[in-house]
């Protein structure tokens, strides 16, 4: 049974790795400027963490194998260096490797969050609501007006609040539920939600920021490939969550001052 | 205090602990045995009985919770097929037996709650340790056998109400078991089960808080007070230090999770604004709150929390370490060098907290705060690892169902502890948070590595707890379709984080997500196999108690002081002696005067010490 369990674990290390190693499941493809920062993070942790996985499993399926249902009376004896091998081997294994992910591992993150974005950047307002996110362009003013949540009203599709009768920056204001952003070009987006919690997942962009109910948070990323991505909502917010969705689209510069044109008539 | 080891003064100590029974007896812990049925088996003051009372609590959750996520995994490989039966339980969430997109969160709600409050808190901490922690420390009873009693009689009040959310029309809450305000906090017009089905949540989770605290505090006061002659600190076996250490953590971590309940009670039937801002509009009502934060109760939760995590795996640790070096034949390579490990890991839990919130909006300077001390924490569970590791080298291991899901939660404990890795890193858990690679993460370490524990310290204990044999057979075939099914139910988890596909879906509508269905359904049907195998259990549980072979008292040769007396222990465990303890609790490998081990309560001289 000893030998069983040694060579089933072993199997099962193997088989766990098998389609890390072959990639068979992998993230999309990176359209951001920072993602291969993430990307390559990923990828180291992944080497130690599943070499230490592997290693392990292989020591602990060994051990089994070799020490189980032996001869009655068999003696034991003690693996030299004892605990204090194992501690040390501890602090230097896995400390080392934990220095190195916590100093290397803040650069996709101080790119993310300690950067301010450029005073250029194009502003974009999000609103997250159950069960759908809209976004919000300043239009030729460049100003927001300013929100009132309790003219909100959906039937209306004012999903904002906004009161144009008296807010003379709200009257330009554009209003859409896909983000259209041109190519790069860097984003600022401005987050609230207007209920619970949401959250903003985009995989291609390897951005994920949670709406806060009444805190006002901001993101900036720089996309650099056009297409069409899914924006995902992934903190947990009532029955539609699963179905809490928008696109990214990301255009040209001309594609996207001709759908800025469009949208502006539309309103 | 040292006790010297001759056999000479052994008539000192017994006359001592005849003078200290008779001091003993005016004491509050000292009790008369108990009488009639309600007395023995229902309020019983006996530790055994609560400890039993918990464990059988804990069975009778782990099984509503292994169905209810059956019925998730089937709902997502299957979102049209009809479930028998279901719909005369949820007639609105499941109308004709096709589940509706919220009572799957309500399905994802309760299993959570269930198995992290009253499976994997009650059965490795509360069950077993108060079974065998004032036995393994030499004591009659706990320190305070009232509290003990009212802490279980609390805790099953927290599990009816939590419940009855079930039976009730508004149905059982869908905000997840981490609650997250607002969502939880403004009531009904948020969704379906957010109006009583939340309440009823949040009192019993304040409830089951009520029954940890005094838990906590009975262990505790038992530890210190209660230990028998010679039992020094460092002379407790590993699992009684990890009930310690545990009741610890959970003492402060339950006095944190208590009133963040009762605040966001009062948000939702007082009117108060403890964690709801102004200006929500949510189905159209603008709501009248003002003033209150929501990511206030994500801190006071997590600060909870991940202690929480430690509370379901450190005892886990114990117990373990405990089977293990019994069915090594050998001292681990340090027992102290684990306690010392394990009472680093209580320390660091404490400063954690925030890992669980790197995308949630607090001030991004703090992720990188608490990424260092939760890479950290790494260290000590590493130290242990290898201590295990370590050990088996040169073992003579007795192979049995106790030992191999030892063995597997060894497995587990790497295989979860390894993904931590990434999530511990803001940067990366800014693209795998919400994924499924950390739903993978949690139920390996946490989750499946301490039902893992639960099943060895089952299998290893239950000849003392009742007296009869568990059969081998059925427990073999449970471990091997267990270990291999869990590897087949978690490992794959990993892999759909990595692509991004997202956590508390009900169904998975996304465009990229249909490509990843043929291994959801690889997924389901190992959960729905390993699942079944659980009933092999169940019936190998039910039949030794009645017909299992006979045990001795000590079957496994084993040393710490549960194995010096009779099985099942008599009411007052040490039949009214005080035993003295001479030895370490792991006199193992050495040649004693009844084989390779010298008990605790042996006064013989060890040879070669």
């Amino acid at each position: 049974m000893g030998k069983l369990f040694g060579v089933i674990l072993a199997i099962i290390a193997l088989a766990s790795a098998y389609p890390i190693v072959t990639h068979m499941y992998v993230q999309p493809v990176d359209i951001s400027t920072h993602g291969h920062a993430i990307d390559e993070q990923l990828a180291d942790t992944m080497a130690e963490a599943g070499l230490s996985f592997v290693l392990a499993q292989l020591l602990l399926a060994f051990c089994v194998w070799k020490f189980s249902n032996r001869k009655e009376g068999a003696k034991v004896f003690h693996l030299p260096g004892g605990a204090k091998l194992m501690v040390v081997a501890a602090f230097i294994l896995v400390g080392t490797e934990v220095l190195a992910l916590d100093v290397l591992g803040q650069k996709a993150w101080a790119e993310v969050y300690f950067t301010a974005p450029k005073p250029d950047a194009l502003q974009i307002q999000a609103q997250a609501g159950q069960f759908a996110f809209y976004f919000r362009y300043p239009g030729p003013d460049g100003k927001f007006g300013p929100l009132h949540p309790d003219k909100i009203d959906e039937g209306n599709q004012n999903y904002f609040g906004l009161d144009p009768a008296n807010d003379v920056e709200a009257r330009d204001d554009i209003v859409t539920a896909e983000l259209a952003i041109p190519v790069n070009r860097e984003v600022h987006l401005l987050m609230h939600s207007k209920d619970v919690g949401h959250s903003f997942y985009v995989r291609e962009l390897r951005i994920q920021q949670d709406f806060v109910p009444g805190l006002d948070l901001s993101l900036h990323f720089t996309a650099t490939q056009t297409g069409h991505f899914e924006i995902l909502c992934t903190q947990l917010c009532g029955l539609g969550h699963y179905n809490m969705k928008a696109y990214l689209n990301v255009l040209s510069q001309e594609d996207f001052d001709k759908w800025m044109k469009q949208k502006a008539s539309e309103q | 205090m040292e006790v010297p080891e001759i056999e000479s003064v052994r008539w000192f100590f017994t006359e001592r602990g005849e003078h200290l029974d008779a001091a003993l007896k005016t004491q509050a812990h000292v009790h008369a045995p108990a009488e009639g049925f309600l007395g023995k088996y229902v309020f019983s003051l006996d530790h055994k009985v609560i400890g039993k009372q918990y464990y059988a609590l804990a069975l009778v959750s782990v099984f509503v919770g292994m169905v209810l996520s059956w019925l998730m995994r089937f709902h997502l490989v299957w979102p049209n097929a009809k479930i028998p039966g279901l719909e005369i339980i949820a007639k609105t969430g499941a109308p004709g037996g096709i589940i509706t997109p919220e009572y799957y969160l309500s399905l994802l709600t309760m299993h959570g709650t269930l198995m992290v409050f009253f499976v994997l808190t009650n059965a490795p901490f509360a069950g077993f340790g108060n079974y065998f922690l004032p036995i393994q420390i030499g004591a009659e009873d706990m320190a305070f056998p009232r509290f003990n009693m009212m802490s279980f009689w609390t805790t099953f009040v927290a599990f009816l109400v939590l419940i009855t959310a079930f039976f009730i029309p508004d149905g059982p809450p869908i905000s997840g078991w981490t609650a997250y305000a607002p969502l939880s906090a403004v009531g009904k017009d948020a969704g379906p089960g957010l109006g009583w089905g939340q309440n009823l949540w949040v009192i019993s989770i304040a409830l089951f808080c009520v029954g940890q605290l005094l838990g906590s505090l009975n262990f505790i006061a038992t530890t210190l007070d209660l230990r028998a002659k010679g039992m020094t600190l460092m002379r407790m076996p590993i699992s009684t230090w990890a009930w310690f250490i545990t009741s610890a953590i959970g003492l402060l971590a339950f006095a944190v999770l208590l009133p963040a309940c009762l605040l966001l009670l009062l948000d939702r039937m007082a009117g108060t604004s403890f964690f709801i801002p102004s200006g929500l509009v949510v189905s159209d009502r603008l709501q009248n709150h003002a003033g209150g934060s929501p990511l206030l109760w994500q801190h006071l939760f997590w600060f909870f929390g991940h202690p929480e995590v430690y509370i379901a795996i450190l005892p886990a640790v114990g117990i373990v370490s405990h089977v293990l070096t019994n069915s090594l034949r050998k001292p681990l390579l340090s027992a102290k060098v684990i306690i010392y490990s394990m009472m680093s890991i209580g320390f660091l839990s404490w400063m954690v907290w925030g890992h669980h919130m790197f995308v949630s909006g607090m001030n991004p300077f703090s992720s990188l705060l608490f990424s260092f001390p939760t890479l950290t924490i790494t260290i000590p569970a590493t130290i242990i690892t290898l201590i295990w590791l370590g050990s088996l080298y040169g073992a003579n291991l007795q192979l049995n169902s106790a030992s191999f899901f030892a063995l597997g939660f060894i497995s587990m404990f790497v295989s979860g502890g390894v993904s931590g890795f990434f999530l511990a890193q803001p940067s990366i858990d800014m693209y795998l948070h919400a994924t499924y690679f950390v739903v993978g993460h949690f139920h390996m370490v946490m989750g499946v590595a301490a039902i893992f524990a639960i099943f060895s310290g089952t299998y290893f204990w239950f000849p003392k707890m009742t007296g009869r044999m568990m059969n081998e057979t059925l427990g073999m075939l449970h471990f091997w379709i267990t270990f291999v099914g869990t590897y087949c139910i978690f490992m794959p988890f990993h892999y759909l984080g990595l692509v991004g596909n997202v956590r508390r879906y009900s169904s998975f509508v996304d465009d990229f997500m249909p490509a990843l269905m043929p291994l959801h359904k690889f997924i389901t049907i190992a959960a729905l196999t390993t699942g079944a195998a659980q009933f092999i259990f169940l019936f190998n549980l039910v039949y030794s108690r009645f017909r299992g072979k006979p045990a001795s008292d000590n079957p496994w040769k084993g040393t710490s002081l549960e194995w010096s007396i009779p099985s099942p222990p008599p009411w007052n465990n040490f039949g009214g002696d005080r035993p003295v303890v001479y030895h370490d609790p792991y006199q193992y490998g050495l040649k004693g005067s009844t084989g390779d081990f010298i008990m605790q309560t042996s006064p013989e001289k060890i040879l070669n010490e």
